[in-house]
C-alpha cells in the first residue's frame, strides 16, 4: 500500500531558509568571497575540482561556500553542475613531461637531473599552530633565484632508458578511451577506466587503501619515484578550426610510484609502476592513487590478489564519495512503509517466539 | 626547407594563429579588452554565438602511455566573421564567453593581411610580454626552493 507523505512543504521551505541564515553565520562578520576561498583555501578548491571532476576554480569555490565547507556536499554540487553543460569533446592528452614545474621531488635519486625542487610545501614545517596567522599576518615576499634552463625529465623516463622499469602501456588506436561518465562500469575494467575512477575517487578512501597496502594488505614495495606539481598546457582539436587549439593551462599534480620488480624466464626483471594524476595541488591524493593503481594491477602482474586494495570491483564500486553519500544518506528519507512491514514481521516473530516458549514451559512443567 | 613556404605557407599561418591563441587564452579577459580598445576593430558578426561547455581532459597512463579521462573542465567558444570575410575562432578554459569572443575576433584579425601586423604589435605582443613576465616570476620563486646538496667533509683525526 502506498502511503502519501505530504504536508512537509512548509517545513522544508523554512528549513532551507534557516539553512541560508546559518550559512551566512553572524551577520556582523564580513561575508567570505569566492576569491578569498579560491586564493586562501586553495587546496580545498583543488580537492573539490578533482573529486567533483570539473576544473573550474570559481565554481569549486562557490560550491564550498554553498556547502558551508562540507567538501563532499561541495563535490556533489559540482558534479550536478557539470550535467547542465554540453560536452564539446575531449582534449589532447596533456604532456606532464613539459610541465612548468613549481615542485618536483624524487625520493629515489638525490641528484635527479633538473634537481629537487621543493616548491610551496607543508613538508618540513613543524606542524605547530601559528598564532601569527590568526589576524593580519603579512608574509614576506618569496625568495627568488636564477631559474635553471635545464629540463626536468620524468624519473621514470630516466629509469626507462636503461630498461630498469617497465614502459607505460601504449594506446590501442582502435580502442576508444573508456569513459565511466558515459558507459556503465563493467568488470574487469581496463586501466584507463580504473584511473578515471581513482582520479575522481574520495581522497580519504584512497588514502586508507594505499596505507593498507603499506601495512601488508597487498604489499608492493613502493618508492615515490617522482612527484611533480605545476602548469601544463591544454589543447583541444576543434573540428571547426581544423587544428588543435590552445585552451590555456591547468595545474596538475602527478605521482610516479616505482614498485617491486616483475620478470619472467623470457623477460628481464624490472621495476613496475603505479600512477597518480589529479587537478591542482593534490599530493596526498595522487600518492594514494598511485599506490592503489599499482595494487589493482595485481592480476595483470601475476600476483595473488587477496587484499581489499587489489579487488577492483570493491575499490571501484566504493571510491566515489557522491555515490557513497547518496546511498548512505538516503537512509534519512521516509522509509515508513518499509519500516511498517518490518515491524509487522517482527511482531509476528516475537509472538511465535513467545508461543513456542510458552509451549516449552508448559511441557517442562508437565514433566 | 623552402623559404617561401616557411614564411607565408599555411603551416606558418597556423603556427602564428596558434601562438596568438596561446597568449590570449593565458591572458585575463580585462587585459585583452584593454588592448583591443587601443586598435580600430573592424566590423564583424558572430558566426557562432559565444557559448559555455565542457571538455573532457585527458592524461596518459604513466605520463607517457595510453590516454585516460582525468576529468572535465569548463570551456567557452565563439566564432566571428570580419566584414572582409576572415573567420576567427576563440576557445578558452573557463566560463567567460566574452573572452572567447575576443579571442575569435583577434584570430580573425591575425588572418587578415591588413590587420595582422597591428593586432600582433598592439594586442598579442604586449600580452605575451606580460605572460612571460608572470612565468619568469614563478620560475624564479620556484628556483629558490631547489635543494643544493653538499657532502659533509669529515675532519682528519
Amino acid at each position: 500500500m502506498y502511503v502519501a507523505v505530504k504536508g512537509g512543504e512548509r517545513a522544508i521551505e523554512n528549513a532551507h531558509r534557516l539553512l541560508a541564515h546559518e550559512r551566512r553565520g553572524d551577520r556582523d562578520v564580513p561575508e567570505v568571497t569566492l576569491a578569498q576561498i579560491s586564493e586562501q583555501l586553495a587546496l580545498g578548491v583543488d580537492r573539490v575540482m578533482t573529486e567533483g571532476s570539473l576544473y573550474d576554480r570559481e565554481l569549486a569555490a562557490l560550491a564550498i561556500k554553498q556547502a558551508r565547507g562540507d567538501m563532499i556536499e561541495a563535490i556533489f554540487l559540482v558534479r550536478a553542475f557539470r550535467a547542465t553543460l554540453p560536452r564539446f569533446g575531449a582534449t589532447e592528452p596533456v604532456n606532464t613531461g613539459e610541465m612548468l614545474v613549481r615542485r618536483r621531488i624524487s625520493s629515489t635519486f638525490k641528484d635527479v637531473p633538473g634537481g629537487q625542487i621543493l616548491g610551496p610545501t607543508f613538508d618540513y614545517t613543524h606542524r605547530l599552530l601559528d598564532p601569527q596567522l590568526a589576524e593580519g599576518f603579512v608574509p614576506e615576499q618569496p625568495a627568488t633565484a636564477e631559474a635553471s634552463q635545464a629540463a626536468t625529465p620524468r624519473v621514470t623516463d630516466i629509469l626507462g632508458r636503461d630498461g630498469l622499469i617497465e614502459s607505460s602501456p601504449q594506446a590501442d588506436l582502435d580502442a576508444p578511451v573508456g569513459d565511466l561518465t558515459r558507459e556503465p562500469l563493467n568488470f574487469p575494467a581496463d586501466r584507463d577506466l580504473r584511473l578515471q575512477n581513482l582520479a575522481r575517487g574520495d581522497e580519504g578512501f584512497l588514502l586508507a587503501l594505499g596505507y593498507s597496502t603499506q601495512r601488508g594488505y597487498g604489499r608492493n614495495h613502493p618508492f615515490a619515484g617522482e612527484i611533480r606539481f605545476g602548469e601544463v598546457e591544454v589543447e583541444f582539436f576543434a573540428e571547426d578550426v581544423g587544428f588543435a587549439v590552445p585552451l590555456g593551462s591547468i595545474e596538475l599534480t602527478e605521482c610516479q610510484m616505482v614498485n617491486q620488480f616483475k620478470g619472467s624466464t623470457t623477460e628481464a626483471p624490472c621495476f613496475t609502476r603505479g600512477y597518480g594524476l589529479a587537478f591542482g595541488k593534490s599530493e596526498r591524493k595522487t600518492m594514494s592513487m598511485a599506490l592503489v593503481d599499482r595494487a589493482l594491477r595485481a592480476r595483470e602482474l601475476g600476483e595473488e590478489a587477496a587484499a581489499p586494495a587489489q579487488d577492483e570491483e570493491f575499490v571501484m564500486s566504493h571510491s566515489d564519495n557522491v555515490q557513497s553519500t547518496g546511498f548512505v544518506e538516503h537512509l534519512k528519507l521516509p522509509h515508513y512503509v518499509d519500516f511498517q512491514s518490518e515491524l509487522g514481521l517482527l511482531r509476528k516473530l516475537r509472538q511465535e517466539f513467545a508461543e513456542a516458549n510458552e509451549a516449552v514451559e508448559m511441557q517442562e512443567a508437565a514433566e | 626547407m623552402n623559404p617561401t613556404m616557411s614564411s607565408t605557407g599555411p603551416d606558418s599561418k597556423q603556427a602564428q594563429r596558434k601562438a596568438a591563441m596561446t597568449v590570449l587564452a593565458h591572458s585575463a579577459a580585462a587585459d585583452i579588452a584593454g588592448r583591443l580598445a587601443a586598435i580600430a576593430v573592424p566590423s564583424h558578426e558572430n558566426l557562432r554565438e559565444p557559448e559555455n561547455g565542457l571538455v573532457m581532459m585527458r592524461g596518459r597512463i604513466g605520463g607517457d602511455g595510453a590516454p585516460f579521462n582525468l576529468g572535465e573542465a569548463t570551456v567557452s567558444r565563439a566564432a566571428v566573421r570580419l566584414v572582409t570575410g576572415e573567420v576567427g575562432f576563440g576557445y578558452t578554459l573557463g566560463r567567460d564567453a566574452h573572452k572567447a569572443q575576443m579571442i575569435a575576433l583577434c584570430d580573425a584579425m591575425v588572418q587578415s593581411a591588413e590587420l595582422s601586423g597591428e593586432v600582433e604589435a598592439k594586442v598579442i605582443a604586449p600580452l605575451r610580454v606580460a605572460m612571460n613576465a608572470e612565468r619568469s616570476r614563478k620560475a624564479a620563486e620556484t628556483a629558490a626552493t631547489r635543494v643544493d646538496f653538499y657532502t659533509m667533509v669529515r675532519g682528519e683525526g
